[in-house]
């Protein structure tokens, strides 16, 4: 493929893939996103691919392998092309019947499509389905239809027409200003306005400037970015040159955790093929402007997603943050002014460029313009990525476009922004998700981890959870930071522990204004949000924990005991079969009891015991019964009448 | 390790000092861990002083210093994970091979680490085991999972 | 160099430009309290016990003295009730490592820190790195390292460098606060310095 020199080459090459006898085939679209991979997509496209041939269907259906569309909870999932017909929880035993009645007899195969849990209607194309009608999926619904090994995919939807628009009709001054009347703010976490952020680095002087991708996304349970990188890399890379351009960088870096292998494969495979088109490299469609981009990985630390962390890292040293002021836009890289965004961010600029400013912003709020994909995880039904206009309130997003939480459990809270958030309950729910109305919350709109939370979530535990998690990814170097969280930690773990004091919540207090107020940089800074917003939302479990020794939620192993109602125990010996510790004493016709000395608390007793017995409970705060004598064990069955 | 192997790996990324956590990285990746001698010799040609390596290779959790076990078992601890239930999944593992998270035992069979958050979050939790992942676990399903692991 | 005009608790204060807080206000004979700052090594910033109000633009930020840069009509105060709070919490977390060092006792004493609000901790070091900074940057041995992160972060003597130079030089010892380097320093020769055959007869 000889490179494509100027934006009118671009079109034509564009129409004659569009035209293409190869594009216009049916064809069989099959997420092979990290998640879906993970649900065995991989055996289901291999079926495909030998069901197709075995049917003499091989040079009449493509197959594709393409992003993730982000109903995860459902994959594998597979869309078949041109219909959208789109099946889901496919699996490579359901292959030969889909071939041959969608593929050849043009039918739809029913158990396959979705079925709406409360309503029961079924929805066959995937444009119909609940879970993506509520959404706007602007940066994410491109994924299904592009296969991200393949350039030519994403020439078909459009790919690089904002580019040439950039680097053809627009001066970089101009491209800065359509960026910031757009008024998008960063969807890293700080939502700094992105506009802004480039004039900086735009009007810093030199002539050596740097584009960054941050695409090291620690926030656990947060995927977004790797969807966007693995689904469709040159997303990335053509708002990540058209900022360039703007900025006056010449070179860029795409900084990935290594724990994301398929993204560093997808990107650096994209990188390549974009410099075999033209797009990267010198004199990029006839413009003059030179750009080459370079992958990095990361090493396994959090705080590498902190911007002057991860440049550290760049530079070979280790992720330690650095004082700001100076601020990379004028000292970054090597010293150098350095523009670096977010994996989301970037994806957003060729939007912003193609359909002008205008139009991104007529979605969101005032404050707040344009989408935001969110990971929603945790205890909601349909767990997977959203993408949502700025906005909506927190109540669409868990129970219209999440479902809801499963299991008929109660709703407690939902967490946003890893471990520098906080948690929402339900008195906030209809709050509108905006970057400033989140932290009047006590939250922060964060990266885009939404974990959805029930009643069986300990909220000290959670707070513990995120303290402990930055005891060890925080870089240690400050006192505040270090010091303050290695406290907090050892406090909320004895709380949980049931060995909380009383005025440990006030010490949590003093702590949390320390490391706010004197920390480094922003993970010191916001360590103490998960503790203070549970604190404020759930204050009576933390007092439950250090003075009733009781623990809610019956979550915390040392505050629960776990006991066999001898009423409702009908000696299956379920339990007793399967207890590791061997802590369960019974027989047949034997009411079971739980040896509480043996007992590890792993809970396989409540889990395995028939939902028609519910025999296994819970207890905390108060002292288990006594046994019941060995005697009055014995099970005294009723006899069937004849 | 070769030197030669190091050496490979070190010219690829041009000797320059600010490529010392992708070539550790490249090391580390087709080693399996970092031998004092690969050390010794990225800051020779790098010219980087030891103290630097020291720090890098401490610093994060991507290194090992000591040689891993033929299988390498990641469980995630992520928040999505660890709200399903991820806790109890790594005390069993943890019971089942005899080590802790980070260690690796005695017959250089299991390697185990916690990991936090591979996005596969609608999965969770998640065990990955030399990277076949296992999802929506509960403790017995892991055991079974690892008895299949000579 | 352009002078900056700024105002430190009341006072102006005529500073050149790439000046720190913590030396403009030496000029004019406030001290702020520091424990990780030297004048021969570049400041670290790790204590933040120099931590003080400034305000620009009608904002006011919490900084570290001996890092944040002057700017014109920037306003600082180095005391108030906050930050007073703050050095005492900083204290406290430290002296939960080192009580009995002197410098963070006669801190203790000026902000009336209290020693044992925190449960002691093993390790009596506060990682204010003048240790391995000095032997990097003023000796240039690089004897000494950070090593880990977060709360297991220290300080490591490297045996086969420490084993070579410090003997004869020693000179991070008197610097340490809590003299935690001298104690790590014993330890690594009785552990870790390589063996040579001389001293294995």
């Amino acid at each position: 493929m000889p490179r494509i020199t100027s934006p009118v080459e671009l079109e034509k090459v564009r129409q004659e893939i569009v035209a293409s006898k190869e594009r216009n085939k049916p064809c069989v679209s099959i997420c092979v996103g990290a998640g879906c991979l993970a649900s065995g997509a991989n055996e289901v496209m291999a079926a495909f691919k030998s069901e197709i041939e075995k049917q003499g269907l091989k040079t009449e259906v493509n197959t594709k392998g393409t992003g993730c569309p982000g109903f995860c909870e459902r994959g594998p999932i597979v869309v078949v092309y041109p219909e959208e017909i789109c099946y889901l929880q496919v699996k490579a035993e359901d292959v030969p019947e889909i071939v041959s009645q969608t593929l050849k007899g043009k039918k739809v195969v029913e158990r396959l499509v979705y079925v709406d849990p409360a309503t029961g209607e079924k929805a066959t194309k995937e444009s119909d389905i609940p879970f993506y009608k509520n959404q706007i999926r602007s940066i994410i619904g491109e994924n299904i239809k592009i296969d991200p090994k393949n350039i030519e995919d994403y020439l078909a939807v459009g790919g690089y027409s904002a580019l040439a628009k950039a680097l053809s009709g627009m001066t970089p001054e101009q491209v800065v200003e359509e960026v910031k009347t757009s008024k998008i703010r960063g969807r890293g976490g700080a939502g700094f306005p992105t506009g802004m952020k480039w004039e900086f680095a735009r009007k810093a002087p030199g002539d050596t400037k740097y584009v960054v991708v941050n695409a090291d996304e620690g926030d656990p349970g947060a995927f977004m970015d790797r969807a966007v990188l693995e689904g469709n890399p040159h997303s990335v890379l053509e708002g990540l040159t058209i900022g360039a351009y703007a900025i006056g960088a010449h070179e860029g870096y795409i900084y990935v955790r290594q724990e994301y292998p398929l993204a560093i494969e997808n990107v650096t495979l994209a990188i390549k093929q974009s410099e075999e088109y033209g797009f990267l490299g010198k004199n990029i469609l006839g413009s003059g402007f030179d750009f080459t981009v370079k992958v990095a990985r990361g090493a396994g630390a959090f705080v590498c997603g902190e911007e002057t962390s991860l440049l550290a890292s760049l530079e070979g040293r280790a992720g330690e943050p650095k004082a700001r002021p100076p601020f990379p836009a004028t000292k970054g890289l090597w010293g150098k002014p350095t523009n670096i965004n977010n994996v989301e961010t970037w994806a957003n600029v060729p939007l912003i460029i193609s359909k002008g400013a205008a139009a991104f912003s007529a979605v969101g709020t005032e404050g707040s313009k344009g989408t935001k994909i969110f990971s929603l995880v945790g205890k909601v039904k349909n767990t997977g990525l959203v993408e949502v206009p700025m906005g909506i309130t927190l109540r669409d997003i868990v129970f219209k476009v999440g479902g809801g939480i499963p299991g008929e459990k109660k709703f407690k809270a939902v967490q946003t922004g890893g471990p520098s958030g906080g948690c929402i309950p339900e008195e906030h729910m209809d709050m509108k998700v905006d970057f400033d109305e989140l932290p009047r919350a006590g939250a922060i709109m964060g990266s885009g981890g939404m974990i959805v939370m029930d009643e069986d979530t300990c909220m000290v535990d959670v707070a513990r959870y995120f303290v402990d998690f930055l005891s060890d990814e925080s870089c240690g170097k400050c006192v505040p930071c270090r010091e303050g969280i290695r406290q907090m930690n050892k406090i909320l773990s004895d709380i949980t522990k049931g060995k909380g004091k009383e005025g440990d919540i006030e010490i949590l207090e003093e702590l949390s204004e320390a490391t706010t107020n004197a920390s480094l940089c922003a993970l010191g800074k916001t360590a103490a949000n998960p503790v203070l917003s549970t604190i404020r939302y759930f204050r009576d479990e933390y007092e439950a924990h250090i003075k009733g020794k009781k623990c809610p939620a019956y979550s915390c192993k040392e505050l629960v005991a776990y006991y066999i109602d001898p009423k409702k125990c009908q000696a299956c010996m379920t339990c007793a079969k399967q207890c590791p510790a061997d802590a369960i004493v019974g027989g047949k016709n034997q009411i079971h009891v739980i040896d509480q000395a043996k007992c590890t608390k792993c809970g396989t007793c409540f889990e395995v015991c028939p939902t028609k017995f519910r025999a296994v409970t819970k207890i905390s705060g108060e002292p288990v019964p006594a046994p019941i004598p060995e005697e009055a064990r014995t099970i005294v069955r009723e006899r069937k009448q004849k | 390790m070769e030197i030669t192997r190091i050496d490979l790996i070190i010219d690829k990324h041009e000797a320059k000092a600010s490529s010392l956590v992708q070539v550790l990285l490249e090391i580390q990746r087709e080693n399996h861990w970092l031998p004092k001698e690969a050390l010794e010799r990225v800051a020779e040609r790098l010219q980087v002083p030891l103290s630097r390596i020291q720090h890098i290779v401490t610093f994060y959790k991507a290194f090992s210093l000591v040689p891993k076990g033929r299988h390498e078992i990641h469980v995630c601890m992520g928040t999505a994970c660890h709200v399903r239930g991820a806790q109890r999944i790594l005390d069993r593992v943890e019971d089942i091979t005899g080590i802790k998270a980070g260690e690796t035992d005695q017959d250089l069979k299991f390697s185990l680490e916690t990991v936090n958050c591979l996005g596969c979050c609608a999965m969770g939790p998640v065990m990955v085991v030399d990277g076949a992942y296992y999802g929506k676990l509960a403790p017995a399903k892991s055991e079974e999972v690892l008895k299949n692991y000579e | 160099m352009s002078e900056i005009r700024l105002q430190i608790d009341g006072k102006e204060v005529a500073a050149k430009e790439g000046m720190t807080i913590l030396q403009a206000a030496e000029t004019v004979g406030i001290s702020i309290p520091t424990l990780c700052n030297y004048e021969k090594l570049e400041p670290y910033g790790a204590c933040r016990i120099c931590t003080v109000e400034a305000e620009s633009r009608g904002r006011t930020n919490l900084v570290a003295a001996c890092l944040y840069p002057v700017e014109p009509d920037l306003v600082v105060r180095t005391r108030s009730e906050k930050i007073d709070k703050i050095r005492k919490t900083l204290l406290q977390l430290m002296m939960a490592h080192a009580p009995d060092s002197p410098q963070l006792q006669e801190l203790a004493t000026e902000y009336g820190a209290n020693a044992d609000r925190f449960e002691k901790e093993g390790a009596f070091c506060i990682l204010c790195g003048l240790c391995v900074r000095y032997c990097a940057e003023v000796k240039k041995k690089n004897a000494l390292a950070f090593v880990d992160r977060g709360t297991k972060r220290e300080i490591s003597f490297i045996p086969e460098i420490a084993s070579k130079e410090c003997w004869n030089c020693k000179e991070c010892f008197p610097l340490c606060p809590t003299s935690y380097a001298q104690a790590a320093y014993f330890l690594t020769e009785a552990l870790a310095f390589p063996r040579t055959s001389a001293s294995e007869e």
